[in-house]
Order: C-alpha cells, then structure tokens, then sequence
C-alpha cells in the first residue's frame, strides 16, 4: 500500500536532469546514463564485500532460526517441530548448566581483567623509565592463540608437575587440582583467560586515562583531595566511556566463551565447565542434533542482544561523555 | 611525583611484567627440556638443554605442512580483508547513494553476529559447495570484515576532500583517487587492520576445526589441540608447538607494537 502512495521511480528519475545543472558532483542529481555509470560505481566498490557478508553472515544467521525450527541430524531430510527445540532446551537442566556455568566464567573474569587492568593502566599513566616496554608485556598475551593459551596453562596448572603448585608448596600449601578438579575447573579457566586478556584491557583504560584534562587534577590536590578521593571523584567519572565500553565487549565476549574451554577442559570433568558454545558444537557434532543446536545458538545470540541493549539504554545514568 | 615513589612504582610494576611473561618463559623453558620437564622440582635451567622436542615434532608430525598452511591462510586472508573492507570504506566515505547509512549499519550489526549462531548453516554451505576439507572452505567466509570497513572508513573520513576535488578537477576517476590519493594516506590504519586480520586469521580455532579434517591441511591451534590426545604428557614436545605457534605473532607485534595498541585504543574511544 505504501509503495502506491510514493511516486514512480520514473517521476524521481525524470527530475533528475534539472538538478544536473546545480555544480554537485556527489552524482545524485546527474542525467541517466551518468546516474548508470555512477551506481555501477559504487556498486564495484560494496560488492566485494556484501556479498560475502550476506553470503556469510546474513543468509546462515536467517538460516540458523530455520534450522532451529526442525529436528535435524545433518544428513537426513528436516522435520519440522516449531517451537518444540526452543521449550525442550528451556526445561533440560544442560542447558541450565552451560548457561550457568558460562555467567560463573564472567563473573569471576570480569573484576579479575577490570580491576588488574585499571591498576596496571594507572600505574603505566604516571611518568616512569621504560615504559613502552613494560606496557608491550603486558600486551604481549594478547596477541597469543587461546589454544597455546590453554596448553600453556594446563602446563602451568599441572597438578602433579606444575610450577604453579610448586611454588605454593613452597610456602606450605597444598595446591589444587586445578583443570583435572571439578571445583577448580572454572577458576583454572578464568585465570588462564584473565591472563590473555589483562593487557587489552589495559590499553583501553590506558587510552582513556590519557584523555583526562590534567588542570582537573591540579584543581583538586589545591582543593586538598588525596588520592583516593581523585580516583573516585575524577578518574572513575571521566573514565566512564571506557569502563562501559570492557564491560560491553567483555560481556558479549564472554557468552561466547569456547576455545579455551575447548582445549582446556572440554567442559568436564563430569561437565563441570560446560559452556554454551562448547554445548552448540557438542549438540551439532558429537551428537547430530542441529535442530537443537541451532535453537541453543539463538537462544545465546537473544540472551546478548538483550543484555547489551540494556547496557546501551542504562549508560546514560553512569556513563559520562564529555 | 617524588622520586622515590616512582621507583616504588617502577618497581611494582616491572615485576608485575615479570610474572606476566612468566608463562612464556617458561613454555620456552620447558621447550628445550629433554625428558618432557616432568620432574618434581622444576628447573628454570633445563640441566641438559636439547632440541628433541622439535626434531620430535618436525619428523613424526605433519608440522612443517601445518605451519605453511597457517600462513598461506593467514596471508590471504589478510589481502582479501585489507581489499574487500578499503573498497567497501571508499563507497562509504566517498560515495553518496541513497540508503547508504542503512547499508553501513547492517554491516556494522554483522560485527554483533557470534561465528556460533553460524555454524550449522555455513557448515551446510561448505558442505554444498564441495568445499569441505579444503582451505578455500576456511578461507571464504573471512574475505569481508565489518571491522575492517568500520576501521578503514575512520581513517578515509579524515582524509581532506579537498585532495580529491583537485584531482577530479585533473580528471581522475573514483578508481584514481582510491588508488593514488586516499590509500596512500591511511598507511597506519592499513597496518592496523594487517596486523588484526593476520592474528584473527592465524589464532582462529572453531570454523577451522569443522571444516577441516585431513591432517596434512589443518593449521596451527587445530594441530596443537590435537597434539593434546598424541602427547599427552609429553609437555616438552607441547611445549614446542606452542613456542612456534607463539613467536611469528610475537614478531609480527614486536615489529608493529605502535599499530597494534594504537589500534586497540582507537576502538575505546567514541
């Protein structure tokens, strides 16, 4: 109904020549056969591109909610169940599990990266030797794989051999058994990632230390502010903008979590560090249930579209741009 | 500052540094210890240092093959990025057409799409285009970045257009301009996404593994893991894959450490 009340394109097109007389150059208002010319244009500079993304991105994302609404092995012919995977997934306790287990990993690897990372970066921000060079190792984890990260920190966290449990052994503790350990599993997973990611941290808040006007400062030591008092009156304020920004990429990051857990732990022992991505790939391919692990996937794709939009809708009472 | 607050401060962290490249050290370490390191106090000296963790795994792995083929991909996804996002950063920067903030902002919600919602389906496209088990298969659904077009886009809007009004005036087409005058001056953001593209390319874990089975085709994390079920505790030789799966990533961003944390940095501010 819309389209009747818009005018035919040939009206639009028509138009066209007169505006061609205007010295624009932007190709919008030029003749017909130069109009031609000018989306072929801009088509030869998009194309390589869209056309992979939709290929890619967009045609499987649509794809993936078809596939949800079907009982699938991935061979077989599709049988469709509507909305049956969605409300099995909701009441199996799997997916509980994964879905607890993986807010378990961003609650214990959240404030581990923020406030390692804030310290280091305020740290980095005041004037000392050798600085580049101190701030490139603490980067240096993240440019590394998260699989050589979890072999080295299976290595690292050995129970019987490894350095970390003799050196607590040094100072009289027992250590754990860390990954091999159901209740050290997740913690050997967080501690392992918080590593790898502790630099990039850093060099957001870093970034956004930086742009702090100095006189704010010196304003306030005149006014007899110490540091504390500076740090949660105006470093913690100004450096909102990027303190919303690790929490909203650390927060769609860590719902994704699968590589490190992958080689880690596989999500055990007994399944107790089975993750929501770890669960996708065990449902598609251990088990050929891609009807189920496609309704997963959505599932995880809804539960981080939501939380962010919340994030986004809520900054304005924290977050404080200047 | 005082001075000897600073020191204090240098001090903290410096040896925070310390224990940060602690993991590396002693990966590499443990690299070079003949009868896999398993002993009960461990040596940050290896007693009798030896290469057989790399003999071990260059002569009874298909290493060498799965290091080549990393790069090979690293590489051309790295080309087909830094092409596929400039041309898409020129359109959107450069190029006026109706719809074109709605086009950039489906690219943009692309960025929000995790690989895991795409799995079944793209393994299903692969799968149909015979590409399965082949590094074309790995390849494909990385030739375009929203990332890459977000970044190069930044870059070129702040390139002046009075530059490409001077040319035009010479004559030049878009094809000129994009060529001649506007890539020249993105050299740093080019670097930056090189760098990201390379690494993203070179780490990734969960598309290759599907799609890839031979073992003479996969690549580095993929054989790594794998390694995991071969040796299983023999932590000299895991060790060792891990140290050249780590070191041309170190090199790479030992050589563009400026890029790299520029580029980060870049991305927290709005």
């Amino acid at each position: 109904m819309t389209a009747l009340q818009s005018p035919p394109a040939s009206v639009v097109v028509r138009g066209a020549p007169v505006r061609a007389q205007r010295p624009t150059a932007r190709g919008l208002g030029r003749p017909r056969r130069s109009r031609l010319r000018y989306a072929l244009i801009v088509l030869a500079f998009l194309l390589p591109s869209a056309v992979p993304l939709t290929l890619f991105t967009l045609v499987p994302m649509g794809a993936a909610f078809w596939v949800s609404l079907h009982e699938w092995n991935l061979i077989g012919p599709m049988k469709w169940v509507g909305l049956d995977n969605y409300v099995s997934l909701a009441g199996d306790p799997d997916t509980r599990r994964a879905f607890g287990n993986t807010v378990y990993y961003i609650v214990g690897y959240l404030p581990l990266v923020y406030i390692g990372g804030l310290a280091i970066a305020l740290a980095l921000n005041s004037r000392m030797p050798a600085r580049a060079f101190l701030r490139g190792i603490y980067f240096l984890p993240v440019v590394t794989s998260w699989i050589v990260v979890a072999l080295v920190w299976r290595w690292l966290l050995n129970p019987e051999y490894g350095v970390v449990n003799y050196a607590l052994g040094l100072v009289g503790i027992d250590g754990p058994g860390w990954w091999t350990d159901p209740a050290w599993a997740m913690p050997s997973i967080i501690l392992a990632s918080a590593w790898k990611d502790l630099g990039f941290v850093m060099v957001i808040l870093l970034a956004g230390l930086q742009a702090i006007p100095r006189d704010l400062y010196e304003a306030a030591t005149v006014d007899g502010a110490g540091w504390w008092r500076r740090l949660f009156s105006i470093t913690l304020p100004m450096l909102s903008p990027s303190t919303f920004f690790v929490i909203v990429i650390s927060l769609i990051n860590g719902f994704q979590v699968f590589d490190q857990v992958y080689a880690m732990t596989g999500g055990g022992p007994a399944g107790s560090s089975q993750v929501v991505v770890q669960q996708v790939y065990d449902l598609t391919f251990r088990y050929g249930r891609a009807g189920e692990a496609s309704a997963l996937s959505w599932m995880l794709f809804v539960v981080v579209l939501a939380i962010t939009i919340v994030q986004l809708r809520g900054q304005k009472k924290w977050v404080n741009y200047a | 500052m005082r001075k000897p607050a600073v020191l204090t401060l240098t001090i903290v962290v410096a040896v925070g540094a310390v224990a940060m490249f602690f993991p590396f050290l002693w990966t590499l370490v443990t690299s070079v210890s003949s009868g896999a390191g398993l002993s009960a106090t461990p040596q940050l000296i290896p007693a009798d240092p030896s290469l057989d963790a790399y003999g071990e795994l260059f002569d009874n792995t298909p290493f060498l093959q799965v290091v080549l083929n990393s790069l090979g991909l690293a590489v051309a996804t790295t080309l087909a990025q830094l092409t596929t996002s400039a041309l898409a950063a020129y359109a959107f920067s450069r190029l006026p057409f109706r719809g074109s903030n709605l086009v950039f902002g489906i690219y943009l919600a692309t960025m929000m799409i995790p690989i895991q919602v795409l799995i079944v389906p793209l393994f299903v496209e692969i799968k149909t285009l015979g590409l399965l088990n082949t590094h074309l298969g790995v390849l494909l659904p990385g030739i375009a970045s929203a990332f890459g077009v977000f970044l190069l886009r930044q870059a070129m809007s702040a390139v002046p257009r009075e530059l490409d009004e001077a040319a035009t005036i010479d004559g030049a087409g878009h094809f000129r301009i994009f060529g001649t005058i506007v890539l020249p001056l993105i050299g740093p953001a080019l670097a930056t996404l090189t760098v990201f593209a390379f690494m993203s390319s070179w780490n990734s874990f969960l598309w290759p593994l599907i799609v890839l089975r031979t073992p003479e085709l996969q690549t580095l994390p993929i054989a790594l893991a794998g390694l995991q079920g071969q040796y299983t505790t023999e932590w000299d030789v895991l060790m060792a894959g891990s140290v050249i799966s780590v070191l041309p990533m170190v090199a790479i961003y030992v050589f563009a450490q400026r890029f790299v944390i520029q580029g980060v940095a870049n991305t927290g501010i709005k």
